[in-house]
C-alpha cells in the first residue's frame, strides 16, 4: 500500500493525448527520480499525482482515497507541487512569496500564527536564501529565484512533495545544494519525488528511479539496475558507456564521443 | 523591509502591513473631508451653522431640500459607487494580469449602458426599469465576452483583446440607437453614455448599499485566493486553492458588483480603470489589493463630482467627462507603457 499511487491512468489536454494506461505507485519514504526526455510527460505525470490534471481514465490515489475526492486544501497539506514553470506576482518580496506556502495551513482569522513564522523562517534557512529574505523575487537571478520557489514548497511543509526540475538553473555547486537538500528531507521521513534532466546526479540521489519515454514507464526500480547503456539507448536514442561513478559507485554515463557515436547510428 | 506587526488574540492570528494600514485610513479620511467639502458644496455654499441646524431637524425648507434630498444621497452614491468600481476593477486587472483588463475598458459598463438605452428607446422604459435593464446588459456582456474569449481557447487574457472590441460596438450601437430616437427620449437616454451623479435619490443609494453588502463584503473575503490565483493556476491549486470554483465565484461577483454600480451612476469612465492602480502605488504592495482599491475608487469619484460641479458651476457637468477626461490621459501613458513592454 502506497500512500501515492496513479493506475491506468490516461492523461491528455485538449486535443493531445500523453498518455494511455499509465500505473504508477510512488513508494512511501522514497526518493523517486522520474528521468526521460523533453515533451515524454514527465511535468504532466506530476501534474497528475498532484491532482492538478484530472485524468481523462483512471484515478490517482492519495491516502487510500481519489484526489479528486479530497478538498483542494486537504490535498495541499498533505502534497505539495512546485511546477516547472512558476510565476511571481509583481514587486512581491521572498519573504512574502515563501509565507504563501503557508496558505493551505491558514484560515480566515489564522493567517500568521508562531508556527507560520517559524516555518518560513525554517525554510528560508534550509534553502539558503534568508539574506534575501526581503529582496523582490524579481530581481534575483534565476538561481536565486528557484531556491526561494523551493523553500515556499518547504513552507509548506507535507509529507510529500513533487518537485519538477528544481535544479534547473542552478550552478553545479547550487544543483548539489538542492540535491542534497531533498535528500536530507527524504532522511527526515519525507517522499520526494523530482523530475532531473542530469542522469548522473539522478542515479546518485534517487531511491526509485523511473524511466520514461512517449507517455509510457519504460524502466522503475534502484538506479543501478535501472540506468543502462541499453536503457539510455532506447529511451534518448544516445550512445553511451555506463560506469561506477567513482565517488559513489553508483552508475555514471559516459556519452559516446561524437565520431563513435555517428559510426553506430543509436537505436529508438 | 515592509513593517509588519503582529495581531494576536485567542482564535485570531494576524499580521497587519502597517503601511497598508496607514493608507487606508488615510484614504478613509481624504473621503470624508471630500464629502465635508461636498456637503459645504462648492457652487451654492451651506455655512456649516446651517448644515448642523438642518441636521437637528430646522433650517430653511429649500435648505433642507438641497442637503438632505440632493447632496447627501448623491455623495453617498457617488462613495459607494466608487467604491465598487474600485473593487471590480482590481478583481478583473488581477485575474486578467493586465491592467488593461477593466470592466470599464472590456466593455462591462458599455453593455450596461446599452440595456439601460434600450430599455429606453425600444420599450420607452422609465428610470427604474432603465436601472435594472442596464444590470442585466452589464451581465449579459460580461457572458458574451468571457464566452467568445473562452471558444477562442488561450484563457483568461484573450479577454482584454475580445472586450475590447465588444466594447467598441456596443459604443456605436449606443450611438445609433440615439442617433434614431426622437428627442425627448434621446435626452434621457444620453445620460446613460456619460456616467452621472446628477439627480441620484436615496432610493440609488439604498439599493446600492444593500446591492454592495450582498455583493461585495463576499468579494473581499476572496480576496486572498485572487492573491494565490496571481501566481498561477498550478502553484494556486498545489497550495490548496479550489482554482475554478474561486475564479467563477470572483467573476460572477464582481461582474454583479459593477453592473450594479454602473446601473446607479451610467457608465463612469475609467475609475475601474486607475483605482486599483493608484492603490497599488500607494500600498507599494505586490498586485492589486481590494479594500485598498475600493477606497481609492470612492475617493476619486467624489472628488472628480466635486470637480464636474465645479468646473462650470452652476451647470451640472456629469461627473463621467471629468473621469473620463482625466482617466483618458492615464490610459493613453498605460497603453504607451505597455507598448514598450510589448505584452498588451
Ligand atoms: N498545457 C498544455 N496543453 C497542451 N499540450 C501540452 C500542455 N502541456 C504539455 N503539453 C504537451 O504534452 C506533452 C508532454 O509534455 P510535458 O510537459 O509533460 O513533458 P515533459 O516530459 O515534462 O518535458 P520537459 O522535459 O521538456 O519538461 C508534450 O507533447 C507537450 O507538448
Ligand atoms: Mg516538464
Amino acid at each position: 500500500m502506497t500512500r501515492l499511487a496513479g493506475t491506468d491512468l490516461t492523461l491528455a489536454y485538449d486535443r493531445r493525448v500523453v498518455a494511455t494506461g499509465l500505473g504508477v505507485r510512488i513508494p512511501d519514504g522514497s526518493f523517486t527520480v522520474i528521468i526521460g526526455p523533453n515533451a515524454c510527460g514527465k511535468s504532466t505525470l506530476l501534474r497528475a499525482l498532484s491532482g492538478l490534471l484530472a485524468p481523462r481514465a483512471g484515478a490517482v490515489v492519495l491516502d487510500g482515497a481519489a484526489i479528486s475526492s479530497y478538498r483542494a486544501k486537504e490535498v495541499a497539506r498533505r502534497l505539495g507541487l512546485l511546477p516547472q514553470t512558476a510565476v511571481a506576482p509583481e514587486g512581491i518580496s521572498v519573504a512574502d512569496l515563501v509565507a504563501r506556502g503557508r496558505y493551505p495551513h491558514q484560515k480566515l482569522l489564522r493567517q500568521w500564527t508562531p508556527e507560520d513564522e517559524q516555518q518560513v523562517a525554517a525554510a528560508l534557512d534550509a534553502t539558503g536564501v534568508t539574506d534575501l529574505a526581503d529582496r523582490a523575487v524579481d530581481e534575483l537571478s534565476g538561481g536565486q529565484r528557484q531556491r526561494v520557489w523551493m523553500a515556499m514548497a518547504l513552507a509548506q511543509q507535507t509529507d510529500i512533495l513533487l518537485l519538477d526540475e528544481p535544479t534547473t538553473y542552478l550552478d553545479i555547486a547550487h544543483q548539489m545544494d538542492v540535491l542534497d537538500l531533498c535528500a536530507d528531507l527524504n532522511d527526515a521521513g519525507r517522499t520526494l519525488v523530482a523530475v532531473l534532466h542530469d542522469l548522473n546526479q539522478a542515479a546518485r540521489y534517487a531511491t526509485h528511479l523511473i524511466a520514461m519515454k512517449d507517455g509510457a514507464i519504460v524502466a522503475e526500480g534502484e538506479p543501478g539496475a535501472v540506468v543502462t547503456a541499453e536503457l539510455v539507448r532506447s529511451v534518448y536514442g544516445l550512445a553511451c558507456e555506463v560506469i561506477p561513478d567513482p565517488q559513489t559507485g553508483t552508475p555514471l554515463v559516459v556519452p559516446a564521443g561524437r565520431t563513435a557515436r555517428r559510426a553506430t547510428p543509436a537505436g529508438g | 523591509m515592509r513593517r509588519r506587526i503582529p495581531l494576536r488574540a485567542p482564535g485570531v492570528a494576524l499580521r497587519l502591513d502597517l503601511r497598508t494600514v496607514g493608507v487606508a485610513a488615510a484614504l478613509v479620511v481624504v473621503a470624508m473631508l471630500a464629502a465635508g467639502v461636498a456637503v459645504v458644496g462648492v457652487g451654492v455654499r451651506l455655512p456649516p451653522a446651517d448644515i448642523a441646524e438642518i441636521l437637528t431637524g430646522g433650517g430653511r425648507r429649500a435648505d433642507r431640500f438641497l442637503l438632505l434630498d440632493l447632496r447627501l444621497p448623491r455623495i453617498s452614491v457617488g462613495l459607494l459607487a466608487g467604491a465598487a468600481f474600485g473593487l471590480s476593477g482590481a478583481v478583473f486587472q488581477s485575474l486578467s494580469r493586465n491592467p488593461l483588463g477593466s470592466p470599464d475598458i472590456i466593455g462591462f459598463t458599455t453593455g450596461s449602458a446599452s440595456g439601460a438605452v434600450l430599455a429606453i428607446l425600444v420599450f420607452g422604459a422609465g428610470p427604474g426599469v432603465a436601472a435594472g435593464s442596464a444590470i442585466a446588459g452589464g451581465v449579459l456582456t460580461a457572458i458574451v465576452v468571457y464566452g467568445l474569449a473562452a471558444l477562442g481557447g488561450g484563457g483568461i487574457r484573450r479577454i482584454v483583446l475580445v472586450g475590447i472590441g465588444i466594447a467598441a460596438m456596443l459604443v456605436a450601437v449606443n450611438s445609433y440607437l440615439i442617433s434614431r430616437a426622437r428627442l425627448e427620449e434621446a435626452t434621457a437616454a444620453t445620460v446613460w453614455l456619460v456616467g452621472t451623479l446628477n439627480g441620484r435619490t436615496w432610493e440609488y443609494a439604498r439599493l446600492l448599499g444593500l446591492a454592495l453588502l450582498v455583493l461585495a463584503v463576499p468579494l473581499l473575503l476572496l480576496g486572498r485566493r485572487l492573491r494565490m490565483l496571481e501566481m498561477g493556476d498550478d502553484v494556486a491549486r498545489a497550495l490548496g486553492v479550489p482554482v475554478r470554483w474561486s475564479r467563477m465565484a470572483l467573476v460572477g461577483l464582481a461582474v454583479a458588483v459593477c453592473a450594479v454600480a454602473t446601473a446607479a451612476t451610467g457608465p463612469v469612465a475609467f475609475v475601474a480603470l486607475s483605482a486599483p492602480q493608484i492603490a497599488r502605488r500607494l500600498t507599494g504592495a505586490a498586485g492589486l489589493q481590494l479594500l485598498p482599491s475600493a477606497l481609492t475608487g470612492a475617493v476619486l469619484l467624489v472628488l472628480s463630482d466635486l470637480l464636474a460641479q465645479w468646473l462650470l458651476a452652476p451647470a451640472q457637468l456629469p461627473v463621467g467627462v471629468v473621469t473620463g477626461a482625466v482617466g483618458g490621459a492615464y490610459l493613453a501613458w498605460l497603453l504607451s507603457l505597455q507598448w514598450r513592454k510589448g505584452t498588451t
